[in-house]
C-alpha cells in the first residue's frame, strides 16, 4: 500500500494554460452600445464582435464617431452595453477592475499628488495585490524598462507628454493584467515622440508578451502597432473588416506592402457611400 | 539655376557649453523681490505709514490713535501676557469648532459624492444655510445650549460647514474624468475612492474652502464676544477684551485688540495655510 496519507495531497494544479488560441482572452460579442443625451439615445456601436486572443495585439481602427474608444471602455467596464456581451477569460464583464488596465490619452490620467514611483505603486497598493516593499521593487523594475528609472522621485508636472505616458504605461504593465487597453496613448504626443514610443511598445511587448488591446484612429500605427485590425465604421459603429497586420512594423514602414495594406485600410475606410464619410 | 544651389549647405560640431553660459544667477535685488513676504512687508510698511501720518494729522487720541501708541498698547498688552490669554481663550474655542464643522462637511460631501439624495440635501442645505450669518442663530444657540462654550460652538461649526462643504463638493465635481477612471480601474470605491482620489484631487478647492472657513469662523467668534460678551463662563476672549475696552475708552487697546486678530489672521494665512499649500497643491504642480 505503501504509505497512504501521502496520496491524499493533490498533486499541484497545472497554472491555466495562458497561450491556447482558441479560447480568447477578450472577446465581444454582438457589443451594441448606446448611450444617452438629454434629448435621443445616440448608438455608439452595433453588434460590433471580434476576438482578441493571448498575446495579441489588437487594433480597433476607425475614424472618430466609429465608437472604438466606447468599446474599449465597455471591455474597461466604465460602459455596459445595451446589449451583447464582452467576456474576459469566458466571465462577462460588468464593472471596472484591476485585471484590465486601461492607459489614457490624457496626461491627467497620473495623479499629480503622487511621484512617478508612487503613481506605478498606486494601483498594486490600491487592488491590495502587494505589499509595499513589494510594490516598490515591482515599480523600480517597470520604471527601469520604460527607462525612467531616474525620475522615481519626480512629481508628474515636471515630466514631458511622452515621459507621463511612459509611467502610465510602466504602471500598467506592473499590474501584469490579462488585457491592457490603450486608448490613443501617443495621440497628444509629438510625431518624434510618438515613433519612439511605439518602439518602445513593441520592445516591451517582445519582452512581456502582453495581451493589447490598441485604440487609434492612424492608420499607419495601427499597422505599426497591431498584429490584428478590426476595421470600424462610423455612425454607429460597425465592424468593415478584420486584417492581419503580422508583417508590419517599424521595419517595414514605407515598404509598398505597407503602403498598399493602408491604401487598401484607407479604401475599407472612406470610399463608402458618401453619407457617411459626410457624417464622419 | 535654382535658388537653393546658391545656398550651401553646412555641418557643425557642437562643443559643450560651460554652465554659467547656459544658465545665469538673477541679481540678488530681484530674487528678493521675488519673495512675496518681502513684498508684503513692503506693503505693510507703507500701510502703517499712512496710518502714522492721518492719525497726527487727526490728532485726536480717542478716535484714532496713532501708529505708535497702538503698538506701544499692542506690546503691553503682549508684555503683561493679557492679550495672549484673551486670544489663546479665543483659539481654544475656534479650534474645536473648527474641527467640528470640519468633520460635518466631509460627512455631508461625501453623502453628496455618493448618492442622488446626498446631493440634494447638501444643495438644499447650503443654499438655505450658507446665506444665514452665523451670528444671528447665536441667540437660538444661547436658549439651547445656555451661555458658555457650546453655543459659540454651534455658530463656529455653522459657518465653517457651509462654505466648506460648498467648496469641497464643487471640487469634487472638477475631478478630470480620466482620473476618476484610472481610480476605479485599479478597483476603488466608496471611501477608499474618495479618500485616496478625489480628496486629493480637490485639495486645492478644498484648502481654498478651509481657509474661508477659517476667516468666517474666526469673524464670528470676534462678533458673538463682542455683541454677545462673556459668553466664556466669566473669562472673554479677544472680541471681550475689545468691547470692554471700549467701554472703558482705551482706544489704543481696543486698537491693540484689533491687531490681534488681524495678526492671528495673517499668522495663519502665512504661516499654516501656505506651509499646507507649499506641501501639497503647489509641490504637486495643481496650483501655481
Amino acid at each position: 500500500m505503501g504509505i497512504p496519507f501521502l496520496r491524499v495531497v493533490p498533486p499541484p494544479l497545472p497554472r491555466e494554460p495562458r497561450v491556447t488560441s482558441d479560447v480568447p482572452t477578450l472577446q465581444a460579442e454582438d457589443v451594441t452600445i448606446e448611450y444617452r443625451t438629454a434629448e435621443r439615445v445616440v448608438r455608439a456601436t452595433d453588434r460590433v464582435s471580434f476576438d482578441v486572443l493571448d498575446g495579441d495585439r489588437f487594433v480597433l481602427l476607425g475614424p472618430s464617431g466609429c465608437g472604438k474608444s466606447t468599446l474599449l471602455k465597455a471591455a474597461a467596464g466604465f460602459v455596459t452595453p445595451r446589449s451583447g456581451h464582452i467576456r474576459l477569460d469566458g466571465a462577462t464583464v460588468s464593472e471596472p477592475g484591476p485585471d484590465r488596465i486601461v492607459v489614457f490619452q490624457e496626461f491627467d490620467q497620473l495623479p499629480p499628488w503622487k511621484t512617478v514611483k508612487a503613481n506605478v505603486m498606486f494601483p498594486l497598493r490600491a487592488s491590495r495585490l502587494l505589499s509595499r516593499r513589494q510594490a516598490e521593487e515591482r515599480a523600480l523594475h517597470y520604471l527601469d524598462k520604460v527607462g525612467l528609472a531616474d525620475f522615481a522621485d519626480a512629481y508628474p508636472h515636471t515630466l514631458s507628454g511622452g515621459m507621463k505616458q511612459r509611467v502610465a504605461i510602466a504602471r500598467a504593465l506592473a499590474m501584469q493584467p490579462r488585457v491592457l487597453l490603450m486608448d490613443e496613448p501617443f495621440a497628444a504626443l509629438d510625431a518624434l515622440t510618438r515613433r519612439r514610443m511605439q518602439e518602445e511598445l513593441l520592445s516591451l511587448w517582445e519582452e512581456f508578451r502582453f495581451t493589447l488591446l490598441f485604440v487609434t484612429h492612424s492608420i499607419e500605427e495601427a499597422l505599426v502597432v497591431g498584429n490584428r485590425i478590426l476595421l470600424l465604421s462610423p455612425h454607429p459603429g460597425r465592424v468593415r473588416a478584420e486584417l492581419d497586420a503580422q508583417a508590419y512594423g517599424l521595419h517595414s514602414l514605407g515598404s509598398p506592402e505597407f503602403q498598399s495594406t493602408s491604401q487598401r485600410i484607407h479604401r475599407l475606410l472612406f470610399d463608402e457611400p458618401a453619407a457617411s464619410l459626410a457624417a464622419a | 539655376m535654382t535658388a537653393s544651389l546658391a545656398r550651401p549647405e553646412y555641418e557643425r560640431d557642437l562643443p559643450p557649453l560651460s554652465d554659467d553660459e547656459v544658465m545665469q544667477p538673477l541679481p540678488v535685488p530681484a530674487r528678493l523681490w521675488q519673495q512675496g513676504w518681502v513684498r508684503k512687508t513692503v506693503l505693510l510698511l507703507v500701510m502703517a505709514g499712512l496710518w502714522e501720518v492721518a492719525a497726527r494729522l487727526k490728532a485726536n487720541d480717542l478716535l484714532l490713535p496713532t501708529f505708535v501708541d497702538t503698538a506701544l498698547a499692542f506690546g503691553q498688552g503682549l508684555w503683561s501676557g493679557e492679550l495672549l490669554h484673551r486670544a489663546g481663550m479665543s483659539l481654544a474655542v475656534l479650534l474645536r469648532g473648527y474641527v467640528l464643522g470640519i468633520a460635518a462637511a466631509f460627512v455631508l460631501t461625501t453623502l453628496a459624492t455618493s448618492t442622488q439624495l446626498g446631493r440634494d440635501l447638501l444643495d438644499t442645505l447650503t443654499s438655505m444655510f450658507n446665506p444665514l450669518p452665523a451670528i444671528a442663530l447665536l441667540p437660538v444657540a444661547l436658549l439651547w445650549f445656555g451661555l458658555g462654550q457650546g453655543s459659540l460652538v454651534f455658530v463656529l461649526v455653522h459657518s465653517v460647514l457651509w462654505p466648506l462643504a460648498l467648496n469641497t463638493y464643487s471640487g469634487f465635481r472638477s475631478v478630470p474624468e480620466t482620473l476618476r477612471m484610472a481610480g476605479r480601474n485599479y478597483g476603488l470605491r466608496g471611501l477608499r475612492y474618495v479618500l485616496f482620489i478625489l480628496v486629493p484631487a480637490a485639495l486645492p478647492a478644498i484648502v481654498a474652502g478651509l481657509k474661508i472657513g477659517w476667516a468666517f469662523a474666526w469673524r464670528t467668534l470676534i462678533a458673538a464676544e463682542l455683541v454677545f460678551g462673556t459668553t466664556n463662563s466669566g473669562q472673554g476672549g479677544l472680541g471681550w477684551f475689545i468691547f470692554q475696552n471700549r467701554n472703558e475708552l482705551y482706544t489704543d487697546r481696543v486698537f491693540a485688540g484689533l491687531a490681534m486678530v488681524i495678526v492671528i489672521g495673517l499668522l495663519v494665512e502665512n504661516l499654516v495655510f501656505v506651509t499646507l499649500e507649499r506641501a501639497t497643491v503647489r509641490r504637486w504642480g495643481m496650483q501655481r
